[in-house]
């Protein structure tokens, strides 16, 4: 389990060795970076040593990119099921104590949810969004709005509580493709000062959640963590272990790595402890492309229109749009809360035609549900 | 240029091509002519077989271009089987490209998996074109099994690393009673002529044409090289040599 090699790594020898990389070790890891990359090297180009080589970077993530994913940009949509939660993250919209109206979606509901994504794009990638509510919104739930989503969605992911590998297989069977989980940050000393109660503030049994992914032999597994909470260097650096941890143990399996940042908050919620800025997602970016030549990077609309176009050639390899962050948005409950601000509000036909202005082509299908 | 001859039909052209990582369905559709190619190979998985609108079918719909589902996705014999027989009936077609690479990285093709798929699919009737290791023995017994040619890979998909396997598609090509097409890994024209300067029937070529800054002035350069190797296969390569002629001949005494 992975727990058991987090264990052996220092957050703290990490974050000075990060610090400690030099100009030369920059150009010793761009001249390997034809072949795969080390997670020393990793830590080379998300160094501060590395942000004056950000063109150079950028030109070789656009190449292998393009070798490995063409010029194309594939699209998902997420639908928010339920804001029902029995945690307390303290940066999230949704935690157990805020006093907000808390929907489950009804079978009905899901369907008119469903019918109005298919109104605003030809949408084949899905993914469903919970909160971590197991009686009311647990696994047997989840199975049935995949089984609600199937005939419209090729493509089904799931971003959920974590579950057992026995419950992940189940849903495999009920048209799961991919599952997303947020391990938010890597910083186990830390992790409970964000996640104070509930299920989520279980490290192990979050960090450990993606080995039961593999097990279960689910066909994508996608990582991430909250810019925001701890430095990201050394949180990226540790998801970038996670990453090729998993990619020995679970070969069969695609990987996508995500990093959203959090936006300061204007209305006295929770203020981010880190911000990074737009050149640094970018070297992070770059960095994780160099590291690994294959692995899908999301990006989500939470960054802003503008930000998306100019990074699309970057190493960009999949992209929400149209987004609602809050259950029944797309046509139930128009009005409720979101779990984060979308920042970029483009319509998909719009995103679709910034990115052939771009010279990409959007694949809005890439699976079928007759190879699940 | 002889025809190529494989299965039941026949092709003026030994370039196939791809239908991936395309920046337009438009350029794609262009990009196709340039290379003259008559056989085109599209991932069911990207295709909605069931709509009449699917953007890059219609694309694809050309009168001279045989049209060639593969199987990129399944991860084993079973799962490919099941694919093919769908595509059969959707597509319209018995032609297979069988790809089965549990790997999703390198997307390596699983030898023992492919060839448990292949005698499944031709019992079943299709023409079956299966992607694999340039394995020599493996390529043997797929071709007893009944495939109608074999696909050896050059090196890794979308590589364009070129004929790092050259040793072995010779002997592959060597010992073949069907044809040999080299699959994955061209990367330039002059790839694409050196695996027909050395016998193969056909090249299959996507991401170098793809996501060159012209396609479709790439996609002429390949059907000229793969035009030019085979005219050199077809007319027999000079030998090629290192050494000097030998002055004094060790075989003179016999005709003393």
């Amino acid at each position: 389990m992975f727990s058991d090699e987090l264990e052996k790594i220092s957050w703290e020898e990490t974050t000075q060795t990060i610090q400690a990389k030099t100009t030369k070790d920059v150009e010793d890891a761009l001249s390997r970076a034809h072949n795969q990359l080390t997670v020393d090297d990793f830590m080379v180009l998300i160094s501060p040593a590395a942000q004056p080589y950000l063109e150079e970077m950028a030109q070789l993530s656009r190449q292998y990119t393009q070798m490995r994913f063409g010029k194309t940009v594939s699209m998902y949509v997420p639908l928010y099921l339920t804001n029902s939660c029995t945690n307390s993250c303290i940066y999230c919209g949704f935690q157990h104590s805020n006093p907000i109206k808390r929907i489950i979606l009804s079978d009905d509901e899901i369907m008119n949810e469903l019918k109005a994504i298919k109104k605003i794009g030809p949408f084949q990638n899905l993914l469903l969004v919970t909160g971590e509510n197991p009686r009311e919104a647990g696994v047997d739930y989840i199975e049935n709005a995949l089984k609600l989503a199937q005939p419209l969605f090729n493509n089904l992911c799931i971003e959920v509580m974590p579950l057992s590998a026995e419950e992940y297989h189940r849903l495999t069977q009920a048209g799961l493709y991919g599952v997303v989980c947020f391990q938010e940050t890597y910083n186990k000393v830390n992790y409970n000062i964000y996640h104070p109660r509930g299920m989520k503030s279980k490290f192990e049994w979050r960090v450990n959640g993606f080995d039961r992914m593999g097990q279960a032999g689910v066909h994508k597994i996608g990582m991430g963590v909250l810019i925001g909470l701890e430095h990201w260097q050394t949180d990226v650096t540790m998801m970038a272990y996670h990453l090729r941890y998993l990619q020995r143990n679970y070969w069969q399996t695609k990987y996508s790595v995500n990093f959203p940042r959090m936006r300061p908050s204007e209305n006295g919620h929770f203020q981010p402890n880190v911000i990074m800025t737009d050149k640094e997602y970018v070297q992070a970016m770059l960095a994780f492309r160099l590291f690994d030549h294959d692995v899908d990077i999301s990006v989500s609309t939470r960054e802003n229109k503008e930000f998306r176009n100019n990074i699309l050639p970057l190493g960009v390899t999949s992209m929400s749009a149209g987004s609602r962050t809050d259950p029944g948005g797309y046509a139930t409950y128009p009005q409720a809360l979101e779990q984060f601000a979308v920042s970029d509000e483009r319509n998909p036909a719009d995103v679709e035609k910034d990115i052939h202005q771009h010279g990409y082509e959007v694949v809005w299908k890439d699976w079928d549900v007759i190879l699940q | 240029m002889e025809n190529l001859i494989l299965g039941d039909k026949t092709f003026s052209s030994r370039l196939f091509t791809g239908t991936g990582k395309f920046s337009s369905n438009t350029l794609m559709q262009q990009a196709i002519a340039a290379s003259g190619s008559e056989l085109v190979t599209v991932a069911l998985k990207r295709v909605d077989v069931e709509d009449k609108n699917d953007e890059m079918l219609n694309h694809i719909a050309l009168p001279h271009v045989v049209l060639l589902p593969n199987t990129s996705g399944v991860r084993n014999a079973k799962e490919a089987v099941f694919a093919a027989q769908l595509a059969r009936e959707a597509l319209g077609t018995n032609w297979i490209k069988l790809e089965i690479h549990p790997d999703p990285r390198y997307l390596l093709p699983d030898g023992e998996e492919t060839l448990k798929a292949s005698e499944e699919l031709v019992k079943l009737g299709f023409i079956v074109l299966p992607y694999v290791q340039a394995d020599p023995v493996l390529c043997k017994k797929l071709e007893e099994i009944g495939t109608a040619a074999v696909m050896p890979l050059g090196s890794p998909i979308g590589s364009n690393n070129g004929l790092q396997t050259r040793d072995f598609l010779r002997i592959i090509i060597e010992q073949s009673k069907v044809p040999v097409v080299v699959d994955a890994g061209i990367g330039a024209p002059s790839h694409a002529a050196e695996a027909m300067e050395m016998g193969a029937a056909a090249v299959m070529v996507n991401t170098a044409i793809a996501v060159s800054s012209d396609p479709v002035q790439m996609a002429e350069a390949f059907k000229l090289a793969v035009q030019a190797g085979r005219m050199a296969y077809e007319a027999k390569l000079g030998k090629q040599s290192m050494g000097a002629h030998a002055t004094s001949p060790l075989t003179a005494f016999l005709s003393e």
